[in-house]
């Protein structure tokens, strides 16, 4: 690695990422690394470039210039299957998921084990497996085997979250995901999304709501046009300081 | 109507009236049709013989209702499936006339029925226009072509293993066409339930975004069930052929009607994500019966007809009102 200062392995290390659109400059380089295991929020007004940034890191955009990370090694994504195969798991706000299969087959989508001696689907695997995960970050769900269906939307997304840490090598990419959700469901995801610290991957998760970056998250990155204005420890910095970072006016 | 609690549960008796009704249809109306028929025919309509030609009669649909079974799950339609039966039995039987080769006239119907399905799945994927306006026009052109290529002339099937095989054969006693209808059912259940293609069609059909994020290449799997529709198609028109001794433009023309309501009745629905084949199956046999049931009662043609739309207005209105309970 060529960071000198660390002998540690980011899960995520983002280096002078630049995007522009014809002349205009959505992302002015922007630094970050994530270690494993670690949360990290990203904040900013509509219009500074969250987006942007998301659809970088998940594949959906080629950055102008600059480095991505993954664990260590430098990598570049064709597109957000390549991402995906390459380790970063996004959980979209509008939950893709398939909603008149089964909870085992939604954790398994595109991925289906497989038992031999014919390649059929091994569904009793399938289950076995989700049951497992779903345990272990107690998302609170009927059975493996229930329609997605009968789940409601705090449990869907609960579902969609454990699926991208079951995926993950490097990085979950989260997009808002409780903006869907009411405020007991939300909760009850946060409590999942701080369950994953305990699985190795790193955490992006964009988020609007201040009162939810400070319940989950380490650290925060603030983006403001574009520009990156801050990156602080969640104890370093207070609401105020944050809202006035991502206006850009100081009270 | 059930009622969904504010967790988004739903309450018992509501999981009850939806899986009953969903799910049992067709057998119930299967099991009615058949007790209506006995009772009013007797032994006219239950004898050993009843059966077998219930089954072999339904087999073109049953096949075609098997690939349309894929085309619904995926949220699509093939309205070119009728013509398309024509088109094949008639490039089948002008190729064994040329040829006198059985194996190469098949090859040639099933060929020609997967052509038009992937011109139908080019169409609904690179264009992005809905299948229902595609098949719409090309159920057009191939019933043309069909006319063109004999000049609506006949042609007849004489060669005795294409007969064989695709009509009058049995294996142990048991009629080909029979054994047709189970193979292909059973491959397609196959398909459907145990392999990652099935998973995946009912997946795109449920939610194509949802697919499409997971890296199911969504196109890839459209175009393929375009095919095996297609195909379907095709190897019915060769069951046709192969039944009849000849091949000609009429054949398949009534069929897409008989074809999707047996799919729909089976519990399959138009809207894609949720499918049954034994459901479809069954549903096939039914319309088979209730045209047996009919011709037996001496009814008049005009009046089968009349009949058979009752019916399946009926039991079609029965499956989809069930459906929307969930």
């Amino acid at each position: 690695m060529s960071t000198s200062t660390s002998t540690d392995t980011f899960a995520l290390q983002l280096d002078g990422i630049t995007k522009h659109f014809g002349g205009i400059v959505a992302i002015k380089h922007f630094d970050l690394q994530i270690k494993p295991g670690e949360i990290v929020a990203l904040v900013g007004d509509n219009g500074a470039g969250k987006s942007t940034l998301v659809k970088i890191i998940s594949g959906m955009y080629q950055p102008t210039a600059g480095e991505i990370r993954l664990n260590g090694a430098p990598t570049n994504f064709r597109d957000p299957s390549d991402a995906r195969t390459k380790g970063v798991e996004v959980v979209y706000q509008d939950l893709a998921l398939v909603d008149l299969q089964p909870v085992y087959m939604n954790m398994f989508l595109g991925r289906e084990l497989r038992k031999k001696p014919f390649g059929t689907l091994d569904r009793r695997e399938m289950a076995a497996q989700t049951q497992a995960l779903v345990d272990e970050l107690d998302v609170r769900i009927p059975s493996a085997k229930a329609p997605l269906s009968d789940l409601s939307g705090g449990q869907r997304q609960g579902i969609a979250i454990a699926r991208a840490t079951n995926w993950a090598s490097s990085l979950v990419l989260m997009d808002e995901p409780t903006a869907a959700l009411g405020v007991a469901e939300t909760a009850r995801v946060e409590q999942i999304i701080m369950r994953l610290r305990e699985r190795g991957a790193g955490v992006l998760i964009v988020s609007h709501n201040m009162e939810q970056v400070f319940r989950v998250a380490d650290r925060v990155t603030v983006l403001r046009r574009g520009t990156q204005v801050a990156t602080k420890r969640i104890d370093e910095v207070t609401h105020n300081e944050l809202i006035a970072m991502i206006t850009g006016l100081t009270s | 109507m059930t009622v969904t609690q504010a967790d988004g549960t739903l309450t018992v008796g509501g999981r009850f009236r939806r899986v009953n009704w969903r799910q049992y249809v067709v057998y119930i109306g299967f099991v009615v049709v058949f007790i209506y028929f006995a009772a009013t025919q007797g032994a006219n309509f239950v004898n050993p013989t009843t059966l077998v030609t219930i089954i072999t009669q339904a087999t073109p649909i049953t096949v075609m209702a098997v690939g349309t079974v894929f085309m619904l799950s995926l949220g699509e339609i093939d309205l070119s499936i009728g013509s398309t039966v024509a088109l094949s039995a008639l490039v089948a039987a002008v190729s064994l006339q040329a040829t006198g080769q059985w194996w190469l006239a098949a090859l040639a119907g099933l060929a020609i029925g997967a052509v038009v399905g992937l011109v139908n799945g080019l169409f609904v994927t690179l264009v992005r226009l809905p299948s229902f306006l595609v098949t719409l026009a090309t159920m057009g052109l191939v019933a043309g072509l069909a006319q063109q290529l004999t000049n609506l002339q006949s042609v007849p099937v004489t060669e005795p293993v294409f007969s064989w095989i695709f009509g009058a054969g049995d294996i142990a006693g048991m009629p080909i066409l029979v054994v047709w209808s189970i193979v292909v059912v059973a491959l397609g259940w196959h398909v459907l339930r145990q392999r990652r293609f099935g998973a995946h069609v009912l997946a795109v059909g449920n939610r194509a975004a949802a697919a499409s994020v997971s890296g199911i290449r969504v196109n890839r799997v459209k175009l393929i069930v375009f095919a095996l529709s297609g195909v379907t198609a095709g190897l019915a028109g060769l069951l046709y052929s192969g039944r009849l001794a000849g091949a000609t433009y009429t054949l398949g023309g009534s069929d897409l009607m008989s074809v999707l309501a047996a799919v729909i009745v089976g519990g399959t629905a138009l809207t894609g994500g949720k499918a049954s084949m034994i459901g479809a199956l069954v549903g096939s046999l039914f319309m088979s019966m209730i045209n047996y049931g009919l011709l037996l009662g001496g009814l008049t043609v005009a009046q089968q007809m009349i009949v058979r739309g009752v019916i399946i207005l009926i039991a079609v209105s029965l499956s989809l009102r069930a459906k929307k309970s969930s």
